[in-house]
């Protein structure tokens, strides 16, 4: 069995998160990536904004540094451009990636800088109680839409692909296993990657909509059932595919990346300065 | 002995120059006038020396982005005007709560909002000591030459790293785009101070530990596992809402400061002794404060300047002693009475007499006489 302790911080747990939350499964899934790579964690830095998904960092037993909210990608570009040996991992949940911190997304996105992004996608502002984020269903209510979503959401796969990330893969907290590899994927590729996480929230989320979504199992019983495989998606119409997760990697491609463009400049301005 | 190195430089050159002097290896900014060509010289200065510069997206990822880069052991800085300063504010807080040295260039122009770009202002001097919410330690240099742009800003370099603290320098545009002919100083002449972080070697337990009045004591990222967070955090860094723990953390970043004044405190003061017309100003007001003070002398006028250098915190002890003195305390500004209100808390208001200008003119030694001639010495 996977010994998680040695990358806990196994005194700051039991964690904060909710029964039925999907964080935990991530987390571990991310430590399973993180012990493939054999990166010491000395070379590792979590970087992680505000919001449930940001108090990941507190528990792993590397360089973490918990910083406000949205911003997780800017400081991270910081370290990453300054040192670029580190290995720079950010958590982020899908309010804190998205929609305040979405400015930063789209460009980290587009200087493809060497960080991986995960984003704990359960639609919804959790530590606040349960508010509508960048990527709620259409009609769900929150607590700030009562009377149902109005607002379309981001597919956070065609954002990143669009703003030009090298690696952009989903997965789901119900299937682990291929959740760990597209995370190990994401970590060993050089270039901006993301891996879109769904999850659920019933605490804040399902419990407002039990008739959509039923109990906190039920939620994650509906990644299970309608989860389906790129390929699979290819031949299916936009009828079919309603309501369905699409996982797989929509986009793996070697592109230089921004601080190896950096570093040549540095070789060929300062005549051996490093 | 080497050939002495004198340049006639604008402010912001001189303040890029201050900068690398001080050993700052990264930047991070976004175009804004009227402080631009402080990036610009970054740009071209800092790979050429083995640094890195990077034009963010927006002003809040730009201080993110050096406060990151300063926890990996890199000397970091930004420069801005008005609005990007506005939208600095919640990481400037971010970095006295985590105590991450930063220095952050404020070259102020006319506001609020869009205001005046091009024009001049000391529209921010209150901003830089409340602009952040939550109590905190603000360090805050104002230089008023093109060769103390260079000097504050090694000065500030310094300063972040002693305290482990965000210190801010206020230019304006006048001060920024003047040219003036000055001396660069060899290296070593000025003492440069970097942080202290403990023995890398191991783990590092308790950055955060302290005797009450120390900076924290943190390790860079690479060498040593432990958490940095914007959160109340005890000496191990982690969170918690202890509230003796938050209270003595809360209270330790400000006191750390305040209780070594005399390694912060800086002031000019000119014909204070005997000042009965006592001016009090920063920037380039004072420099118009200053050549009324000796034309004024020259008619028999007692005036005096008291010129903060370090303005935050404020050298009060320094200033209520002239102004004790003193009949009045002219307050030469150009905005609409900052620097008044601070004048307000250590002398007698009937005698305050604000000069202010607000129209994106500089403030002109003849608009401070005419203010002075018209009081009843």
């Amino acid at each position: 069995m996977f010994d998680y302790s040695k990358y806990l911080r196994n005194e700051k747990l039991p964690h904060i998160w909710c029964p039925g939350c999907g964080h935990g499964i991530v987390m571990k899934s991310l430590l399973r990536a993180i012990d493939k790579t054999g990166w010491s964690k000395d070379e590792i830095v979590l970087v992680s904004g505000i919001g449930c998904a940001s108090r990941l960092p507190g528990y792993v037993d590397c360089n973490t540094l918990h910083t406000a909210h949205g911003r997780a990608l800017a400081f991270a570009t910081g370290i990453k451009l300054a040192k670029p040996k580190m290995h720079v991992i950010v958590v982020s949940g899908d309010g804190d990636a998205l929609a305040i911190g979405g400015n930063h997304f789209i460009h980290a996105c587009r200087r493809n800088i060497d960080i991986t992004l995960i984003v704990f996608n359960n639609g919804i502002y959790g530590m606040t109680g349960g508010q509508y984020s960048p990527t709620t269903a259409d009609g769900d209510k929150t607590a700030t839409s009562p009377y149902g979503n109005v607002e379309p959401h981001f597919d956070v796969v065609d954002l990143a692909t669009g703003a030009g990330a090298t690696f952009v893969a989903r997965g789901t907290s119900y299937h682990v296993p291929q959740l760990d590899t597209y995370i190990h994927k994401g970590l060993m590729h050089k270039g901006f990657s993301v891996i879109d996480v769904t999850e659920a929230c019933y605490t804040t989320h399902g419990r407002k909509n039990k008739k959509k979504y039923g109990s906190n199992l039920d939620m994650l019983k509906y990644q299970k059932d309608n989860a389906i495989s790129i390929e699979k998606a290819g031949g299916m119409s936009e009828e079919e595919l309603a309501g369905k997760i699409v996982t797989g990697v929509f986009c793996d491609k070697e592109k230089l990346e921004f601080t190896d463009k950096y570093q040549k400049i540095i070789d060929s301005v300062s005549g051996g300065a490093k | 002995m080497t050939k002495e190195n004198y340049e006639f430089i604008q402010g912001n050159i001189a303040c890029a120059k201050g900068a690398a002097y001080a050993g700052c290896s990264f930047f991070g900014g976004y175009p804004i006038t009227p402080s631009t060509e402080i990036a610009e010289f970054m740009a071209e200065w800092l790979p050429k020396n083995g640094g890195k510069f990077i034009q963010m997206e927006d002003e809040i990822a730009s201080i993110g982005s050096i406060i990151g880069a300063s926890l990996t052991g890199s000397k970091s800085m930004t420069s801005t005007s008005g609005p990007g300063f506005s939208l600095m504010q919640e990481l400037i807080g971010y970095g006295c709560i985590a105590e991450v040295p930063i220095v952050v260039v404020n070259i102020m122009r006319g506001g609020p909002s869009t205001g005046l770009p091009t024009s001049p202002a000391q529209s921010d001097l209150l901003q830089a000591k409340w602009g952040t919410h939550g109590d905190h330690p603000t360090i805050a240099l104002v230089p008023n030459s093109v060769e103390e742009m260079f000097t504050e800003t090694v000065r500030a370099f310094n300063l972040a790293e002693y305290f482990r603290t965000p210190v801010i320098v206020l230019g304006d545009e006048i001060i920024g785009h003047m040219r003036e002919r000055i001396r660069i100083p060899d290296p070593g002449e000025i003492e440069i101070i970097n942080r202290t972080v403990p023995n890398s070697d191991g783990l590092c337990p308790l950055p955060y530990a302290s005797d009450g009045y120390k900076p924290a004591c943190l390790p860079n990222f690479g060498k040593s596992r432990f958490h940095v967070t914007g959160l109340n955090h005890d000496d191990s860094g982690f969170p918690t809402m202890d509230p003796e723990i938050v209270a003595r953390e809360n209270e330790r970043i400000i006191r750390k400061v305040y209780t070594q004044r005399n390694l912060v405190d800086k002031f000019e003061a000119i014909h204070c002794e005997d000042a009965k017309i006592l001016m009090l100003a920063v920037g380039s007001a004072a420099r118009a404060a200053e050549e009324s003070a000796l034309e004024l002398r020259k008619k028999g006028v007692k005036a005096g300047l008291f010129r903060p250098i370090t303005l935050w915190p404020f050298p009060k002890e320094e200033f209520a002693k002239y102004a004790l003195n003193a009949d009045f305390i002219v307050v030469p500004e150009m905005n609409l009475g900052q620097l008044k209100t601070v004048a307000e808390r250590f002398t007698k208001r009937n005698k305050i007499i604000p000069v202010n200008l607000v129209n994106g003119e500089p403030l002109g030694p003849e608009t401070i006489i005419s203010a002075i001639s018209h009081l009843n010495i």
